[in-house]
């Protein structure tokens, strides 16, 4: 059992619903992400999302994007980001999961990654281009470790294939709101409900759901039918603003940014 | 997934079904994709074996493309090398100029089939973006073209003839504003738009089904070549150079051949400046085994993963990955890979414009170079075959500026 699992038999267990805010490693540099880790969680969020930048993500909008081509401008690497995430996760009381592109964890080694992200107190991943036909080598490596390998479902996936997903996935399923990349939505697909709907009753894992929330009224529509909710470009863009104005500010206003999140709950 | 050194005969009846050239290949795309790239494979093999499909694409390739592209003899390349006789198969003859339409017309008859209305495709030099603005011209198909704002801005005639074709051309302004951005920026497109777009894929890289349909659609060169070998030579020839970017007029080429095991099969990859990462574009021959754009497949990327910028003078073969085959033929041993640098290629280029009136493009150059040095080294009555995969006329202001010309 990982930590992501007892996370969310413990919040089901309180009738609660979990908020994990999505932070782009080393955007501006990783002493910045380690300090938006304690914010956050300081503020109440329940499971953090760390995306792992990388050169050519398909999956991921413009904000995103960004985030990931300012960190490699300056050089980020793997290693500094694990040291980081080490120091992190013994500061803050909440899972912690990766976000990253199966072109790193193939290069590092399935093992080697999955084996450093744990002494780096990490608890699972998400492997955004990594499909379902091509996960059983990792998703055994994550198994042996007590890491959750997070599996996506999308509005395209037939409802087939939704189960053999959740059939496969741990920890919990990454419900997609959208057809398309991350970022903001104004408004989210009418569906989203009824689909989530149907998920779950055919499913004991939990679900979150994903790209396009920012606002408190996408909560309230979604908090009640999901286990969770993922906040992405919106927390990024916020953080964004940290090359160019006093960190304590940034920090501040993604905090209350977060604080607003949850009191839609 | 290791790199294995135990050498097996290379198999023609690949990709398997879930993908697969021996252990490269694959799909590492999001899940949202995946029900396209399905419905897509489901499409393809349906015609394959469709009569009424093939027959209209052939009628296509000789009306409007002009094939089949003649095999000629480049008897005075031939005597200044010395050697064997090299044969070029003129795929620079095509409409448009190169090796890019066979692939683009097959696919926007596969658009059609699959009832979408819209098109998206990525270019880098900006030939396939033509031949994809032509093709969708011709069946009357709304196009969109993503392309680095760096190529734009290096590639203006082409940017030009898209739009007079009827095509938008949007800029891509991520990451290092070349191919390898297009690719990324249009497969975003993609992933909203699935349901009604057909993103059409110009070399035989990406996720599967993509690697097998651009190669089988590119693969009448090879055809060709073998008929046209064996009518006028009464037999195949000795070897066959083609060059490798993505690699897709080279598995156009080398396919049909691959059966034919005494056949030489030689792909030149883009050498650069030197053999420093950073001034070449040969995953090939100095990159490893990873994943970009969907696919596993040799790659150059730094030891965390991360995609390196990649050089060649010419822009179709400045791309950091390499098709799935391609490395499958590496690994196999059936193609043997080298690496031809920007000058050798330059010097190619000017031996074959003097000798033959014939102006290969940059990226041909590089295969003409291989062949010529191979020349020197073989009999008379030996054959190397190249495949002349386009014309250098739109390489003129970049051979002007490589030269020290300066127009004022």
């Amino acid at each position: 059992m990982s930590a992501v699992d007892q996370l969310f038999e413990k919040l089901r267990s309180e009738h609660q619903k979990a908020l994990m805010p999505f932070v782009t490693a080393g955007d501006p540099d990783v002493e910045f992400t380690q300090a938006v880790l304690k914010e956050i969680v300081g503020r109440g969020a329940h499971l953090c999302e760390v995306g792992i930048p990388y050169s050519d993500p398909i999956a991921d909008g413009p904000v995103i994007q960004a985030s990931y081509t300012r960190a490699l401008k300056h050089k980020i690497k793997l290693d500094p980001i694990l040291e980081m995430l080490g120091r992190a996760t013994t500061e803050i009381n909440a899972p912690v999961v990766t976000m990253v592109s199966y072109a790193i964890v193939y290069r590092h080694g399935l093992e080697a990654y999955c084996d450093d992200v744990r002494a780096a107190g990490v608890d699972g991943l998400i492997v955004p281009d990594l499909p379902v036909e091509e996960s059983p080598q990792l998703a055994r490596i994550c198994a042996d470790r007590q890491l959750s390998l997070i599996q996506l479902v999308t509005p395209t996936t037939p409802r087939e294939r939704a189960l053999k997903i959740c059939e496969t996935s741990s920890g919990f399923v990454y419900y997609v709101s959208v057809t398309g990349i991350t970022g903001e939505r104004t408004e989210l697909p009418p569906d989203i409900v009824e689909n989530v709907g149907w998920l779950r009753q055919q499913t004991s894992l939990p679900i979150c759901i994903g790209f396009g929330i920012n606002k408190p009224e996408h909560v309230k529509l979604l908090a009640p039918v999901a286990d969770g909710l993922i906040v992405g470009s919106a927390i990024v863009r916020r953080i964004a603003e940290a090359a160019k104005r006093p960190r304590d500010t940034v920090l501040r206003e993604v905090g209350d940014y977060v604080t607003d999140l949850l009191a839609a709950f | 997934m290791s790199t294995t050194t135990t050498q097996m005969a290379a198999n023609p009846c690949v990709p398997d079904a879930t993908g697969r050239f021996g252990q490269f290949g694959g799909r590492y795309v999001p899940e949202t994709l995946i029900r396209a790239l399905d419905q897509l494979a489901d499409e393809y093999a349906k015609v394959k074996a469709d009569d009424e499909f093939q027959t209209e694409l052939t009628r296509l390739l000789r009306d409007f493309v002009g094939r089949p592209s003649p095999l000629y003899h480049a008897r005075r390349l031939s005597e200044h090398c010395g050697g064997a006789q090299i044969y070029f198969k003129r795929e620079d003859v095509n409409h448009t100029g190169a090796h890019k339409i066979n692939n683009t017309i097959g696919q926007c008859l596969l658009t059609l089939r699959m009832g979408k209305g819209r098109v998206i495709a990525e270019t880098g030099a900006g030939q396939h973006g033509v031949a994809t603005a032509t093709a969708c011209a011709h069946f009357g198909l709304p196009c969109i073209v993503y392309m680095g704002e760096e190529d734009i801005r290096r590639q203006k005639p082409n940017v030009f003839s898209m739009k007079l074709l009827g095509a938008e051309v949007r800029p891509v302004t991520s990451g290092s504003r070349t191919l390898r951005d297009a690719i990324n920026e249009a497969m975003r497109d993609w992933m909203a738009s699935v349901g009604d777009t057909h993103y059409i894929l110009g070399s035989v890289v990406g996720p599967h089904p993509f690697p097998q349909i651009v190669r089988d659609f590119q693969s009448v060169i090879g055809r060709e070549t073998i008929e046209q070998c064996r009518g006028r030579l009464g037999r195949l020839p000795d070897t066959v150079v083609a060059c490798v970017g993505g690699g897709s007029n080279a598995a156009g080429m080398f396919y049909p051949f691959v059966e034919h095991g005494d056949v030489e099969l030689v792909g030149v990859e883009a050498g650069g400046r030197s053999d420093q990462p950073g001034d070449h574009a040969s995953p090939l021959t100095y990159g490893k085994p990873g994943v970009l754009h969907g696919s596993f497949s040799y790659v150059m990327q730094d030891e965390d993963g991360q995609t390196c910028d990649v050089h060649s003078m010419s822009a179709g073969l400045d791309y950091p990955g390499v098709g799935p085959e391609h490395s499958y033929w590496k690994e196999t041993g059936r193609v043997n890979y080298t690496s031809c640098q920007d000058m050798t290629a330059m010097d190619a280029f000017d031996a074959t414009a003097a000798n033959e009136g014939i102006m290969p493009a940059l990226e041909t150059s590089h295969a003409v170079a291989k062949a010529m040095e191979l020349a020197r080294e073989r009999k008379h009555d030996e054959v190397i075959v190249v495949c002349l995969s386009g014309r250098g006329d739109k390489d003129a202001m970049e051979i002007a500026r490589l030269k020290g010309v300066d127009f004022g």
